[in-house]
């Protein structure tokens, strides 16, 4: 969440821009995403999933989000990539209803989420990072009551309980307090959470952290069949690769800017998305420090 | 290596300080009361060694076992009061575990409670003035008291911690700590009778020779003059801090490299609430906030008055006509309990920002399962006073007054909730821990609270008094009448107030349910 997102850069000296409003160390300027996502509203034909135009948040002195604009075509796998602190996580936060913008708007599927937050909020499903679960709920009664708040009845919300919890390889911990779940199951109750009203947008935080390969793979499966029947989903990630194969659209984030936006193709180019994302982010530093760490046979 | 870990641990304070104000403002005020406390202590010790020197042993010896015996149980209840410097986070360092031992005890001295009971016990020395011989066998006993309180809580935690670590042994044990805090207030002042008599000689004596007492027994018996009782009771404590430290050693080796697992808690088979409320968001809030109440002891911890405030106000006044105010106060405990419920949701809040939930939806239903425990409970304080104390026709007036309180808080609470929110226990987290940089919002919450509750119910309060008082039938029954009225109406303002307080609030109450994580 958004605390934790801009304090990242401030604690870990590692690899990309600094600070919010510093213009990111890259190669380039900042290239303006609009004419490249522009296209895809074209052939789309209709409104985006989601469109955000302008938008800002500042943390008392710091500046999380730096006025992004973002349009994601619906019916696309979308991948929102950056290094630590880029904004990620309060963009998103911004884009559901979790935290309020200090500038700029938010439309999904052609409807303001900051002026009608209810109907918007029933077309969305949230998986957000390092929040917590109502985790003294058993994994099946957290569902039922993601499900129950959005209004599903008794009979749907059993049955789809029950269909995700076999979906997500946890019928046999159904009746276990989510607090006694590891991290990977933790992250696949949350996901089923997300899922249970059949949302037309679905946003999802880091889903991939610390779920195990297998679980990983299936719930790519869920994403993608989801994605083909017609639903839209917007993930973040800072596993490039992971991206690459998985998503249709990528944007790339850092400094509270966008990089740049568009069809996986585009952005990457002849490169890899890996190295791509590097060049523009920048701040590798080459591999010739710490001559002092080798372990020597003696 | 000790120094580094009275450092780390001054460092550690000192960067939770820079996080927030409120932290350095809590950390003042709780430093002032612990001066406050101590000074007050050790002018009442120097104050008795001049005007009932006497009494002096019987005070110093009492007063210490039961500093030591708090030193030594209460870390246990609230385990992980001080987890700052976790000796679990030196595993991976290559660092003699006697070092850490020592390093350990003396960083456990940094923080009010070892402030404090350094000063008093330091300050309880000048008491044998005297007496150079006592005053002189003071000094050591006073560092010695201090060194056994320390290793001693570190001693019981560490063995214990693994007993502890399973979450319904902690719950359980939590609350029952609970109860003896609030039990603090009657048992001195039955004691106080007891003061004058012989009665505490035997067991003085006892504790003297306890580990408990020895240390603070070793002056008492030099200003008596018995010398080989001074250097038995020398033995005892030096032993005591031995086998403390001794245990400390051991059960700290074997900790470090089999680190405790929380285990599993309790399944459930079924559904529970969700399956038997209707299924409407209503009805989902409210059979969550009732499986809370039933799976997270910090609901729970607020239920320990109810044994207890009976018998203290029976303690206060003997005749027990004060057990008729137990319906009120109840109400008022019960509709006031959930004023800080979004702040005991933490971050998890979130599942209730990001689906379309009504404002009102949320205050109603969280009032609700707070409903199904607090009528019946509140029913019961406002009637059974009344009859066990031969007084059926004031019944209706007492009623119509707790109800009047009940609804009134629960519609305040309403408010309160979604106006602020303020750093609580996690669920997870010993309900006796209590978080300090929380405290300013919290207490003017609360403070501000409670004086809108008072106020708005002024009309059925005065009536009950009348009509209690003068003994007026048709009062009481027009209390009970106005008492629900006022209520009911308090509590759909509440309501109604509430939601869309919480719909506008939602985002920035989450922004900080999260930073407080």
């Amino acid at each position: 969440m958004p605390p934790e997102d801009v304090d990242t850069p401030l604690s870990d000296p590692g690899p990309g821009p600094a600070t919010g409003p510093v213009v990111p160390p890259t190669t380039e300027p900042v290239p303006d995403p609009s004419p490249v996502v522009a296209g895809h509203a074209a052939t789309a034909g209709s409104a985006p999933a989601l469109s955000v135009r302008g938008l800002w948040r500042r943390f008392g002195q710091k500046v999380a989000v730096a006025g992004i604009d973002l349009d994601v075509p619906a019916g696309s796998f979308y991948g929102l990539v950056g290094p630590n602190g880029a904004g990620k996580t309060t963009t998103l936060s911004m884009s559901t209803g979790l935290l309020q913008p200090d500038a700029g708007t938010v439309h999904v599927h052609g409807q303001d989420l900051w002026a009608s937050p209810l109907q918007v909020k029933a077309m969305l499903g949230v998986l957000p990072d390092g929040v917590k679960l109502f985790d003294r709920l058993t994994g099946e009664q957290l569902i039922t009551y993601a499900g129950l708040l959005h209004g599903l009845d008794r009979d749907t919300t059993a049955e789809r309980t029950r269909d995700l919890l076999t979906a997500m390889d946890l019928t046999a911990d159904k009746g276990t307090l989510v607090v006694d779940y590891s991290a990977g199951m933790t992250k696949k109750v949350a996901l089923a959470c997300a899922l249970v009203h059949v949302p037309r947008l679905l946003v999802l935080d880091e889903p991939f952290e610390a779920v195990d390969p297998v679980s990983a793979a299936n719930i790519r499966d869920i994403l993608a069949s989801y994605v083909r029947s017609g639903g839209t989903v917007i993930v973040s990630s800072h596993v490039m690769d992971l991206v690459q194969r998985m998503c249709d659209h990528v944007a790339i984030i850092a400094g509270g800017h966008v990089l740049a936006a568009g069809t996986v193709d585009e952005v990457r180019g002849d490169a890899s998305l890996e190295d791509r994302f590097v060049d523009l982010v920048g701040g590798r530093v080459s591999g010739e420090g710490l001559a002092w760490l080798r372990t020597s046979s003696d | 290596m000790v120094a580094h870990l009275v450092r780390l641990k001054l460092t550690l304070l000192r960067n939770g300080l820079k996080r927030s104000v409120w932290q350095v403002v809590g950390l003042v005020i709780g430093l002032l009361y612990g001066l406050f406390v101590a000074v007050l202590a050790v002018a009442g010790v120097v104050t008795l060694s001049v005007a009932r020197p006497d009494l002096l042993p019987t005070v110093v010896v009492l007063a210490g076992s039961v500093v030591m015996l708090g030193w030594w149980v209460v870390p246990l209840l609230a385990f992980g009061v001080d987890s700052t410097v976790d000796p679990g986070r030196f595993t991976t360092f290559p660092i003699p575990r006697r070092q850490l031992v020592v390093g350990l005890a003396v960083g456990g001295l940094v923080g009010i409670p070892g402030v404090m009971t350094s000063l008093v016990s330091l300050g309880t020395v000048a008491a044998w003035w005297r007496d150079p011989a006592a005053l002189v066998a003071a000094i050591p006993a006073a560092v010695l008291f201090l060194l056994t309180a320390v290793v001693g809580s570190r001693a019981t935690t560490t063995l214990v911690a693994p007993l502890v670590a399973r979450r319904r042994v902690r719950e359980l044990l939590a609350i029952l700590a609970l109860v003896p805090i609030f039990l603090i207030g009657p048992i001195l002042s039955s004691l106080e009778g007891a003061f004058e008599g012989a009665r505490f000689d035997g067991l003085v004596a006892a504790l003297a020779w306890s580990p408990l007492g020895a240390t603070w027994g070793v002056p008492v018996a030099v200003a008596d003059g018995e010398w080989l009782v001074a250097l038995g009771r020398l033995a005892v404590a030096a032993l005591t801090l031995l086998v403390l430290a001794v245990v400390w050693d051991r059960s700290l080796a074997h900790s470090l490299v089999n680190p405790i697992q929380e285990r599993a808690g309790g399944t459930g088979r079924d559904l529970g609430w969700f399956g038997r409320l209707p299924a409407t968001p209503l009805g989902a809030v409210t059979a969550r906030c009732l499986t809370y109440w039933v799976r997270d002891p910090r609901y729970a911890a607020s239920l320990v008055f109810l044994p207890v405030v009976p018998i203290f106000l029976w303690f206060v006044s003997p005749g027990g006509d004060l057990l008729l105010v137990l319906g009120p106060v109840a109400a008022y405990f019960m509709g006031w309990g959930i004023s800080a419920d979004v702040a005991y949701d933490g971050s998890s809040f979130w599942t209730h920002v990001a689906a379309p939930l009504r404002g009102s939806v949320d205050r109603l239903g969280r009032v609700l399962s707070a409903a199904l425990l607090g009528v019946p409970v509140v029913l019961a304080c406002a009637v059974v006073p009344a009859l066990a104390l031969g007084r059926p026709q004031d019944v209706p007036a007492l009623v119509g007054v707790s109800f009047g309180v009940l609804l009134t808080s629960w519609g305040a609470s309403s408010i309160a909730s979604a106006l602020v929110v303020y750093p609580v226990q996690k669920a997870g987290e010993n309900p006796f821990q209590t978080k300090s940089n929380g405290g300013t919002t919290a207490v003017v919450s609360q403070l501000g609270g409670s004086l809108v509750v008072a106020v708005a119910c002024l009309p059925e309060a005065v009536l009950a008094f009348v009509a209690v008082r003068q003994g007026i039938a048709w009062l009481g029954v027009l209390t009970l009448v106005v008492g629900l009225v006022l209520g009911a109406v308090a509590l759909v303002v509440g309501v109604r107030v509430g939601g869309r307080v919480l719909e506008r609030r939602q985002t920035e109450l989450l922004r900080q349910l999260v930073s407080f994580a």
